[in-house]
């Protein structure tokens, strides 16, 4: 008999060995002459196990991790399947508490279904969705989506629903729907870990979008920093083809285009400017792209998230995704844990969740065992919070509330080394690189204020520097055109509001002079 | 796009030449094209080494420690960011956020994702490229 063993291929877990593992896996197996079939997978989202292998038991799955490959060996004393007395298995994946209490719908295939089998896609509920919107109509599946309450999970939490039907309303000769997989916010990769772990589940998605707006063409804008994302999602495009899921008999297709490591083509305008071969430089609004978008033509861009999270509403209905979040946050989201954190990965959860249940409970505190310190909540433009304001609930309004975002859900996790001056200095920093350069506050401002973050850092005149980053931070806010610059100032002066003691120490470097 | 990236695949670079054929069959000016070319980060106007090193330096990495890491290579090496060995054998840039956050601090050796960096691993991975 063949033993089925999991293996992800997810970049992650590439990152850390996970190609190592399955090499060594095969070949440990034939040395023993053992029936394995290795099938790569997904990751299932628990970072800190990666790579983190499962085995087919008769009891069903039972993982392993973090295993490398000297780890194999050792693995198979008991024959297969591998032993559960073994100090690495951490038992039936879906008992793992980090597993057990997520909400899974978006993700509910990903680390599960061998990613490019349309089979395993079918057979765990694929296409289930674009059926039900065939059988409710065009009007009908747009207005499921409104009723569902799902809002963009690029950042501004735009209600989906609503942008559909905007398109949907506008009568053109052609129309587009755009996959924005730009994801460019630093501790963010479920658009990542969809493209590469259930690529045909954006597939359902846009076929969905394209059936309920009129669209026949789409585009998925992909990072270059995502060469396995855009492998997997280019092979699954042409698996579809193949099938007649895509092309000329359901009148949509789908086209790749890759981005050149501009964060700002991620916003819906630049990254249109970047489709169509031009500087990604921001467009003003009006036109909104429902109306004028690639081409001019309407055009739905959304980010990944939010297409991909479509089928499920539509396969199980509105209600059953409206039901569950917080206030005006309906559904799940899938949370993504970052940086100095123990248990780093993907947490998806109905919004409501606190930032410190997040952190301490779900996150487990720091990597480094030292005391969490700040914690930057939606990417680089989003706000860092202290302890104090861990009660505040993952829910759009509630982040706004409290000079943040909660973006496209990441969190990352600080210790208490962590300088906030110099992260302070970073946002403006990375304002500055990243800056398309069609305001000037973005433009200029930014590097004047990274210098005057630098004398801050070096102890000169401390409180007059202060003061002209606090106008500066007043002059980004109001005089940019995009969230790049008028956000800017959620990093620079959370840091500075929560953390004064970091901008007037002595300095080290200071006293040496 | 597509054109740039299949020329950057090829050449390493978007070669000055290059930029004056893509704006005759384009239909475009030469400063349309580098003004497209100069926009973004990825595209080069010199070849680089034989490896590229990406070294992330986005806030996620950031709080394990990259930029100590980083500083750590760029001095043993006296290289700046984007630099290249004087052998041509290596080049380290920076990046901002390869979504290994989670297993951060991360790099990007050639196209092949590496993370949970350590001042050894690093070490070790300069020392290979370099051969
Ligand atoms: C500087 C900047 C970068 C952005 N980057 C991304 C991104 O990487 N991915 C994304 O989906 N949205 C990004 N956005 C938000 C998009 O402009 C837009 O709101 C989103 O694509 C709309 O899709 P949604 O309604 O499904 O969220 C960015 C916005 C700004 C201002
Ligand atoms: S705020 Fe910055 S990135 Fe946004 S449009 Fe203005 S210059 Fe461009
Ligand atoms: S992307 Fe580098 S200047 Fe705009
Ligand atoms: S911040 Fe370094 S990989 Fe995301």
């Amino acid at each position: 008999m063949t033993t089925r063993i999991f293996v992800p291929r997810d970049a992650a877990a590439r990152a850390v060995g996970a190609d190592r593992v399955a090499a060594a896996l095969e070949s440990e197996a034939k040395r023993l002459g053992l029936s394995i079939q290795l099938v790569r997978t997904g990751s299932r989202g628990l970072f800190w196990l990666e790579p983190m292998i499962e085995v087919e038991t008769p009891g069903g799955r039972i993982a392993f991790g973090p295993v490398t490959a000297k780890d194999v060996p050792g693995l198979f004393t008991g024959g297969l399947p591998l032993s559960a007395a073994h100090p690495l298995c951490v038992g039936r994946p879906e008992d793992i508490p980090f597993l057990k209490r997520q909400t899974r719908i978006t993700f509910a295939r990903c680390g599960i279904v061998d990613p490019l089998s349309l089979a395993d896609y079918r057979a765990h509920g694929g296409y289930r969705g674009l059926e039900r919107a065939k059988s409710l109509g065009a009007a009908g599946t747009v207005e499921e989506v409104v009723k569902s309450g799902l809002r963009g999970r690029g950042g501004a939490g735009f209600p989906t629903g609503i942008k559909w039907k905007t398109v949907a309303d506008t009568t053109a000769d052609q129309k587009y729907i755009v996959c924005n997989a730009d994801e460019g916010d630093s501790g963010t990769y479920a658009d990542r870990m969809i493209m590469e772990g259930d690529p045909f589940l954006l597939i359902e998605g846009m076929t969905i979008a394209g059936f309920a707006v009129g669209a026949t063409k789409g585009y998925v804008y992909i990072r270059s920093e995502y060469p396995d994302a855009i492998r997997v999602m280019a092979r699954a495009i042409m698996l579809a083809e193949a099938e007649g899921l895509l092309g000329a008999e359901v009148k949509f297709d789908i086209e790749i285009r890759v981005g050149a490591g501009a964060y700002v083509c991620g916003e819906e305008t630049s990254l249109l400017e970047s489709l169509e071969g031009k500087r990604g430089q921001v467009r003003a609004k009006p036109p909104l792209p429902a109306h004028k978008g690639l081409f001019g033509k309407p055009t739905v861009i959304n980010n990944l998230i939010s297409l991909a999270t479509v089928p499920a509403i539509l396969a199980d209905g509105a209600k059953h995704y409206a039901d569950l979040g917080m206030g005006r946050s309906r559904g799940t989201m899938p949370i993504q844990l970052a940086g100095n954190v123990k248990h780093g990965g993907l947490f998806e959860a109905a919004f409501g969740l606190t930032l410190g249940e997040i952190v301490d409970d779900i996150g487990g505190g720091t990597a480094s065992g030292r005391p969490v310190r700040a914690v930057q909540v939606g990417g680089p433009l989003g706000a860092y919070f202290p302890r104090a304001l861990f009660d505040t609930p993952f829910d759009y309004e509630a982040f706004t509330a409290r000079d943040g975002l909660v973006g496209h859900g990441g969190v990352v996790v600080f210790d208490d080394t962590v300088d906030m001056a110099k992260q302070a200095r970073f946002a403006l920093e990375f304002c500055a690189i990243e800056s398309c350069g069609k305001c000037t506050p973005c433009r200029i401002g930014s590097v004047r204020g990274t210098e005057t973050m630098d004398k801050i850092i070096r102890g000169e005149r401390t409180a007059a520097n202060l003061a002209l980053i606090t106008d500066l931070c007043q002059t980004l806010k109001f005089g940019s055109l995009c969230a790049l610059g008028g956000f800017t100032p959620y990093p620079v002066m959370s840091a500075i509001n929560h953390f004064p003691e970091d901008f007037n120490r002595p300095r080290l470097s200071a006293a040496a002079e | 796009m597509p054109i740039l990236h299949d020329l950057q695949a090829t050449f390493d670079q978007i070669p000055p030449e290059a930029v004056v054929f893509v704006a005759e069959a384009l239909n475009l000016t030469r400063a349309e094209v580098h003004g497209v070319v100069s926009f973004y980060h990825d595209f080069r106007d010199k070849p680089a080494g034989r490896h590229v090193l990406k070294l992330c330096r986005a806030e996620a990495c950031q709080s394990m420690n990259s930029e100590d890491l980083a500083h750590q290579v760029l001095d043993r090496l006296g290289l700046e960011w984007g630099g290249t060995t004087p052998d041509g054998r290596l080049t380290v840039e920076a990046t901002y956020c390869l979504g290994l956050c989670a297993c951060a601090p991360s790099a990007m050796l050639d196209g092949e994702p590496i993370a949970r960096l350590t001042p050894q691993s690093l070490d070790d991975i300069v020392r290979d490229a370099g051969r």
